[in-house]
């Protein structure tokens, strides 16, 4: 009797014990059909087509304003703290400042597990120790690292399952975006365009860690493209590829961006295109195939790499990659061609004042970089950048940060020096008394055209989401997170986190309660209805 | 934080210091060689090994632009954050290994940060350091400046007649309507200051800075109405898009919600009066100016 009563418990310990595991499994498919689990933020941008928009509604317009902080995670880490965290199943999962990452109990904020990655002193990172988050599939979360390689954490413990070198760090790479799973594939692109890297993005086999396929994103000798490089020049051309990129699976494709030509602002030895830098490109994921490519910017100067998240919009019978540009203009582009269909400036541009055929920005012949310095709009950092903008299917508005500060840009011709900052020129801010500024804008991706904004007293580097509730919530340099109204940019809500905004904002649900979730300072904070 | 990374190729007694320890020499013998790379590591630092090379200055000024302009200027004639470093006498000492010391650790407490932890660019090398330190040597002036004028007489303006004191302060006596101005001296070109009293609305001084925000806070002009109907003039000490701090005239500091205010007006005219020859003459300006460059100096 007390035999056959231990059998029944232990079998009903492993049914609930198998029960727990297949929930925790996040498969393929579940990433497919995220939109019928809108309680869980399974991918960086929410979903595949990089919409960044949450189906929650529980906070709306009607009761924003009573929103509190309910937890804040602090990993004690100095610097940008960039990550979106993904939720799945009551537990969130994030990353830190070097390359930390976590599982929180997403209920309260209590750590069930920390990992840090042991990072060698002589990383090469850019633009700060950072890192925008994970991948989740299966029982496996993905972080991209400072030192250029792709591990796979145990989601259950945060141990290493498995650890693959992209690159060697030393030669300047480097991974700082969140990967991105697509079946049984995990994807991440490199950064290190101030290295004078040649850019790539790779596919991992998410079991075993092999890497399936690597496409360089500089054409090599033979390979279309690679006339677009002067001599030598394609071997340290940069085009990185450090944000993370999007997915059509009606046509199995998958949308990355890249980044500048390097050095950065310096054209004198790549003349020409200099492809795929500042580019859309559009892979077969299964084998890396590229399948068309659009290029933003032609010949860069001035450091605007266009790695802003391909966000996916369809009108009727149209499927389109709208992409508000760092070079200041907003495209949209046909997803089944690459057929560029609008370009429109969302902020000051003083770089180019005509289109070619295509329609594409000219750039003016006196842009370039001088020894003495030439002002140019935007600046190096761009009119936006690598903070996520969102696309509401309600309002069916693009809502992007817009940065209006101009630069300075002069050269500073350097030797190329393997692993060694590589920049051939310089950039500072303008020095007369235009003071910078920025702002939340709405566009209208049918029409390019600015529906509304809402001014920042300077510029950011904080992403927006939109969400159900009819919300758009984005931060500020000054430490606010902010709601607004997604129709008419009217202010709801704001909260002082005691720092700049250098993420983008999600939103989740447990137990019926939605909770919006933002990184600043070394906090990761999180609001709700009381 | 990055420190530079070691050049080992000037160094031939390291891998000779490899080898040995690979034979199990003696510990004594090991600490000595540790103390010789020591002493001559530290050595190293003390001279610049390029002093007066051109070709390496040219170098030093591609780094320059690259890693110091952002603050220093174009042409390292001081920017909004950064001094003028075309001054001979640099605050934070003028030898060569002063220099490298500031450019490597960064000064604490003030917005120089340590080579490498700018999170803008990413860190030199020790020679890049000394390349830069070759061109900064290359723009400054020959020699300190001769003495513009009498700094005692200007010293009784500053706090006297030129009426200076009311909003800045000089080693702790004065207002703080504006900028303090005990290492202003120290820090911007001579060119500069005068345009600063001259036409201080061309270009506002910068105030507070946060540690994670980009720029720092201007001296702007603000005017409030609150609700109840009291009215301030003053400048701003910090600012978002909901909150104000000020300082009103009499230096009353308020803490203002915008939305509760009834009109709220900023403008980057000046508070600071446009002293022109007639209210401030070239040689009281010059003695002004040589009272701020004694200050600094010290």
């Amino acid at each position: 009797m007390k035999k056959s009563l231990y059998a029944a418990l232990f079998l009903f310990a492993v049914t609930s014990l198998a029960a727990s595991t297949a929930r925790a499994q996040v498969t393929p498919q579940r990433l497919l059909d995220s939109a019928k689990e809108p309680q869980n933020w399974l991918m960086y941008s929410g979903d595949y087509s990089g919409h960044r928009f949450s189906a929650l509604d529980q906070i709306n317009t009607s009761n924003a304003a009573a929103m509190v902080p309910k937890w804040a995670y602090q990993t004690m880490a100095g610097g940008k703290f960039e990550t979106t965290p993904l939720v799945v199943d009551g537990i969130l999962y994030g990353t830190g400042q070097d390359d930390r990452a976590y599982a929180l109990d997403a209920h309260t904020g209590r750590p069930i597990w920390q990992y840090q990655r042991a990072l060698p002193a002589d990383i090469r990172p850019c633009c700060g120790r950072v890192n925008r988050g994970l991948a989740l599939l299966g029982d496996k979360v993905f972080l991209g690292t400072l030192d250029s390689h792709v591990v796979a954490l145990d989601s259950k413990t945060g141990n290493v399952i498995w650890d693959a070198t992209a690159f060697d760090y030393r030669k300047g790479y480097s991974i700082t975006l969140a990967p991105l799973a697509i079946k049984n594939l995990v994807i991440v692109g490199v950064s290190g365009g101030e290295y004078g890297i040649r850019g790539f993005i790779d596919a991992y086999d998410a079991s075993t860690g092999e890497r399936k396929w690597r496409f360089y994103t500089v054409p090599g000798p033979g390979e279309p493209g690679h006339e677009t490089w002067e001599g030598e020049s394609w071997k340290i051309g940069g085009a990185p590829a450090w944000i993370t990129g999007s997915y059509d699976p009606a046509t199995n494709t998958t949308f990355w961006t890249t980044g500048n030509p390097s050095p950065s602002n310096r054209g004198i030895g790549r003349a020409g295109d200099n492809l795929y830098s500042d580019s859309l490109l559009a892979l077969d994921p299964d084998s890396g195939k590229l399948k068309w490519y659009f290029q933003f910017t032609r010949h860069d100067e001035h450091d605007w790499d266009a790695t802003q998240v391909p966000v996916m919009i369809d009108q009727g019978d149209k499927h389109l990659i709208a992409q508000a540009n760092r070079n200041g203009f907003f495209y949209v582009i046909d997803r089944s061609t690459g057929k560029l269909l609008l370009s429109n400036p969302y902020a000051k541009v003083t770089w180019s004042n005509s289109k070619d055929a295509e329609g594409r920005p000219i750039s003016l012949k006196d842009a370039s970089p001088t020894s003495d310095g030439n002002r140019i709009c935007p600046g190096a950092a761009g009119a936006t950048n690598w903070m996520s903008p969102t696309y509401d299917p309600q309002t069916k508005l693009f809502y992007v940060t817009a940065r209006e500060q101009c630069d300075i840009f002069s050269t500073a011709p350097q030797p190329y020096e393997e692993g060694h900052a590589y920049y051939g020129s310089a950039y500072f801010p303008n020095d007369d008394t235009e003071p910078f500024w920025g702002a939340l804008r709405a566009i209208d991706p049918e029409t390019g055209k600015i529906k509304w904004e809402w001014k920042h007293p300077s510029p950011t580097w904080s992403g927006a989401l939109s969400t159900a509730g009819g919300l758009v919530f984005t931060g500020d340099a000054e430490g606010n997170f902010i709601a607004l109204d997604a129709k008419s940019g009217k202010v709801l809500w704001h909260f002082q986190c005691g720092a700049s905004v250098y993420s983008s904002p999600m939103s989740f649900a447990i137990d019926g309660k939605q909770y919006v979730a933002v990184a600043a300072g070394s906090t990761l904070f999180t609001f709700a209805l009381p | 934080m990055r420190a530079p990374k070691q050049s080992n190729k000037n160094d031939p007694s390291l891998p000779i210091l490899r080898s040995q320890l690979d034979h199990h020499f003696s510990l004594a013998f090991f600490v000595a060689i540790v103390l010789c790379i020591t002493a001559s590591s530290l050595s190293a630092q003390d001279k610049n090994p390029f002093a007066g090379d051109d070709r390496v200055a040219k170098l030093g000024e591609s780094q320059f632009r690259a890693n110091c302009a952002f603050c220093h200027g174009l042409g390292a004639r001081g920017g909004g954050r950064g001094p003028d470093l075309t001054r001979a006498q640099k605050r934070h000492g003028n030898g060569d290994a002063d220099l490298f010391r500031t450019i490597n650790e960064g000064v604490p407490g003030t917005a120089m940060p340590p080579n490498g932890a700018t999170q803008q660019g990413v860190g030199m090398t020790e020679a890049e350091i000394w390349q830069v330190i070759t061109y900064i040597r290359s723009v400054q002036v020959k020699a300190p400046p001769q003495p513009l004028g009498d700094a005692a007489h200007g010293k009784t303006l500053f706090f006297g007649e030129a009426v200076c004191y009311t909003c800045h302060m000089v080693e702790g006596k004065g207002g703080r309507l504006g900028p303090d101005l005990t290492t202003t001296g120290s820090a911007r070109s001579t060119d500069y200051l005068i345009d600063s009293v001259r036409n201080p609305s061309r270009r506002l001084a910068q105030g507070l800075s946060e540690a994670m925000k980009e720029f720092s806070q201007e001296y702007e002009t603000v005017s409030v109405e609150t609700a109840d109907g009291r009215k301030f003039t003053g400048v701003v000490l910090n600012e978002d898009h909901f909150t104000l701090q000020m300082l009103d005239l009499r230096e009353q500091l308020h803490l203002f919600e915008k939305d509760k205010l009834r009109s709220f007006e900023k403008s980057r005219q000046s508070l600071m009066p446009a002293y022109d020859k007639n209210l401030l003459s070239d040689k009281d300006l010059q003695d002004i100016l040589a009272f701020l460059l004694s200050v600094g100096a010290q």
